[in-house]
């Protein structure tokens, strides 16, 4: 199945309310789904005979921040949470992307949540803990979401555009 | 010493205990057996025998600290990194030399600017002896480096209040220009 076949029968099953659009002009074409059902979604995506994505290759956190000064600034200031699928029974693939905003509460800075996927796919697991070590995505009902590549003690999450550098840790200099 | 030599008979050799201590030392500088990125695979082709180590009498890499000498930091050294690194520098029984191998374990390298995880400069953690630069250093830069260490062990002193006098290296690397004749 091609990316809009796709759209079109995940429409048919979940509703416009759950799959919020594709972008059919990238060109990497990709399925947008409301972040608080990417969960039923993700089983059926895996579970439905149709589609079968029975592998996860990729689950990434990406910081999208409005910055003026630069010309490829986005306009809206966001997370996104994309899953790279693929299907090995009927080999396709496909792109999935939720969009979150970037601070739940902007003042408090508490990190975005979205549920998890590693009950469906049982890679996602690490996968989301470098999502949330990195980027900082909270994945609500994940088994055991520590930080993965840094520091347990590290403050902060170094992809964030906005994170700004320990001056020293433990006692070693930084910048 | 020529007032006392040529006065035994012959199979005896007269030496100081300073200079057999540190000739001793020094053709057997066993490094830790260490590598924490890429520069670890060049450290792999010093030992192996194109390159050939075991020259130097410093082939021998253990896998303890406590029986090593020389620690070759051979990597990027990440912030998580840095406690086992002073801790296995600490395990280590004096006299311990470092050697820095690489750009990264000498001031951070290309991460100095954006890593926000990479130590910059191993020095900030423990004592260095010898910087070897390179991005990763040739195998014969880092013999260079266990020579350099070992002109350092052969300076070495005893006695209590004399200093360690270092050598002028043989040769310094500074390659001289051909001269050009004048058209």
């Amino acid at each position: 199945m091609t990316v809009e076949e796709v759209y079109q029968y995940l429409c048919e099953l979940l509703g416009e309310d759950r799959i919020l659009g594709l972008e059919a002009g990238a060109r990497d074409p990709f399925v947008i789904v409301a972040p608080e059902s990417i969960a039923v979604v993700a089983d059926v995506l895996k579970n439905d005979s149709r589609l079968s994505f029975d592998h996860l290759c990729d689950l990434c956190g990406v910081d999208w921040r409005a910055v003026p000064e630069r010309k490829v600034a986005c306009q809206e200031p966001r997370v996104e949470v994309v899953y790279q699928l693929y299907s090995f029974t009927h080999r396709h693939r496909l792109t999935v992307k939720a969009k979150l905003p970037r601070w739940r509460d902007e003042t408090e800075k508490t990190l975005p949540e979205i549920p998890t996927v590693s009950g469906v796919w049982a890679i996602a697991d690490w996968h989301e803990r470098e999502a949330y070590d990195l980027v900082g995505i909270r994945f609500i009902g994940h088994p055991d979401l520590r930080r993965i590549l840094c520091a347990e003690d590290w403050v902060g999450h170094p992809l964030r555009k906005d994170y700004e550098f320990p001056l020293e840790y433990h006692g070693i200099r930084g910048r | 010493m020529s007032w006392i030599d040529g006065r035994f008979e012959e199979n005896l050799i007269i030496t100081t205990l300073e200079q057999a201590t540190n000739w001793g030392r020094q053709s057997s500088v066993w490094p830790m057996t260490f590598g924490l990125a890429c520069c670890a695979i060049e450290m792999m082709a010093v030992g192996a025998p194109r390159f050939d180590l075991d020259r130097f009498g410093a082939g021998a890499f253990r896998a303890t600290p406590r029986q090593a000498d020389l620690m070759i930091v051979a990597g990027t050294v990440t912030y998580k990194m840095a406690s086992r690194v002073r801790r296995l520098y600490e395990q280590m029984p004096d006299p311990k030399y470092v050697i820095a191998m690489g750009a990264c374990t000498i001031g951070g390298g290309p991460y100095f600017k954006w890593g926000y995880h990479v130590v910059k400069g191993v020095d900030l953690v423990v004592p260095v002896d010898v910087y070897v630069p390179g991005c990763p250093p040739r195998p014969e830069a880092l013999l260079e480096g266990i020579m350099r260490i070992q002109d350092k062990i052969r300076a070495k002193r005893l006695a209590k209040d004399k200093p360690d006098v270092l050598p002028v290296p043989h040769h310094t690397g500074r390659v001289r220009l051909p001269e050009v004749a004048a058209s």
